[in-house]
């Protein structure tokens, strides 16, 4: 079973993410910002990560570029899940890394679309 | 709505559009034709089908087969086909196209427009491969209204992100506020052009690939041999049928047969009796197995 790891400081998008995510097999790691998600990827990198970008203590995207700094961190699929939908956002995250981007608010169907399209499902 | 009335809506749809409703679709029809019937001051559903009884009732009867058209579409749906296109239809063309350099691509059913964008896409990423190529997407639907919308380009934030990858998103759309708009160099590859497939579309032709995807599952089975096999006089014989996931030319009609390895590709039959002109040097079926053989 492949790993996600859902970064966002709101409990209720990592508990909609995770019901979503379950259903197309996958298994939850939580994190609430940015460090601790570098923390559970110090642990162990998981095949995906569905990523905020405005979180307290470190935002997605610094957590992004040192994801892939990190042995291995070129690894997992980064997929962005944020409200953030300028145009030059998108493109700093897509040239921090990021595999895909969703734009808040989404469902079921855009996450398995953008899963799909980075290979992941 | 009494029973007679939905049967009286079932059998209009059917005439005017090709649109089966089985009997459990009344739910659908109320949810559709609701916003209708208020549209023109009409308090219910049967009240609506009394005014389409009634004498000049046309531009009423369009009104309700465009809202019953379904346009349920996104970018690239489904993936699979459009995996086929590139990697396998396009460049099969490509090689025997050579001293015509034109293809002709016909979406048959283009609801909103996100099929023939992607198509059109998907042919721009192929980029100096179809330079000196003149590429014509001819996208049809039935209802002028989502033509309208077809035309002008403009997406929601939500529909963008239906199988659009993002680095598509950002190559080939503009953000306008709250939506995206595609780039004029893409609209430009597309003629949008009112039609029902139930209609004569003889003079649309020739095409070397037809996308019908997603709409044939509309009809009955006669509408569907019908529709197929005038398609496929509309298509030359070394070119292609794509169909939706769902639907399938076996067991109804012999003027196409599936190509092998290639899910929802269809090549015309030249063995069958709706075949319209002679065999060509290699059929379709051959090249595109050749060129699934090279990419492997």
């Amino acid at each position: 079973m492949k790993t996600c790891l859902v970064v966002d400081d709101s409990s209720v998008i990592r508990k909609v993410a995770r019901r979503i995510l379950e259903g197309m097999e996958f298994e939850i790691i939580e994190a609430e910002d940015g460090q601790q998600a570098l923390n559970v990827c110090q642990r162990g990198l998981p095949d995906a990560v569905l990523l905020d970008w405005n979180m307290p203590v470190m935002d997605g995207y610094d957590f992004l570029r040192t994801l892939r700094r990190m042995p291995g961190g070129d690894r997992p699929k980064v997929v962005f899940c944020t409200t953030e939908n300028e145009v030059a956002q998108i493109a700093r995250a897509i040239h921090a890394g990021a595999d895909e981007y969703i734009m808040k608010p989404f469902d079921k169907d855009i996450i398995a679309a953008k899963f799909q399209e980075v290979g992941l499902v | 709505m009494t029973p007679f009335d939905y049967d009286f809506l079932r059998r209009l749809l059917k005439d005017r559009s090709g649109l089966v409703l089985s009997a459990d679709k009344e739910y659908l029809v109320e949810s559709r034709l609701l916003p209708v019937a208020r549209k023109n001051g009409l308090a219910s559903l049967s009240e609506l089908v009394q005014k389409l009884k009634a004498p000049g009732a046309e531009n009423l009867t369009v009104a309700v087969v465009e809202a019953m058209t379904t346009n349920e579409t996104f970018f690239l749906r489904d993936k699979v086909p459009f995996d086929h296109f590139r990697q396998s239809i396009v460049p099969s063309l490509l090689a025997a196209r050579e001293s015509r350099r034109r293809l002709r691509i016909w979406c048959a059913a283009a609801s909103t427009g996100q099929e023939p964008y992607s198509l059109a896409m998907c042919l721009k990423d192929m980029g100096p491969r179809l330079d000196g190529w003149r590429v014509e997407i001819v996208a049809t639907d039935l209802s002028m209204e989502v033509l309208d919308k077809a035309k002008a380009g403009i997406y929601s934030q939500f529909e963008v992100q239906r199988g659009l990858p993002i680095q598509m998103l950002l190559k080939y759309f503009t953000q306008i506020g709250e939506t995206w708009q595609i780039s004029s160099e893409i609209r430009s590859m597309v003629q949008y052009r009112p039609l029902n497939l139930l209609g004569d579309f003889t003079s649309l032709g020739p095409f070397d690939v037809v996308f019908c995807r997603n709409v044939l599952i509309y009809f009955d089975q006669v509408a569907k041999i019908d529709v197929m096999e005038r398609i496929r006089k509309v298509v030359e014989p070394d070119g292609f049928l794509v169909l939706g996931a769902a639907e399938t030319v076996v067991g109804l009609t012999d003027a196409f047969k599936p190509v092998p390895d290639q899910r929802g590709v269809y090549a015309p039959n030249p063995a069958s009796g709706a075949a319209k002109t002679g065999a060509v040097g290699f059929s379709a079926t051959q090249r595109l197995a050749a060129n699934f053989g090279a990419a492997r």
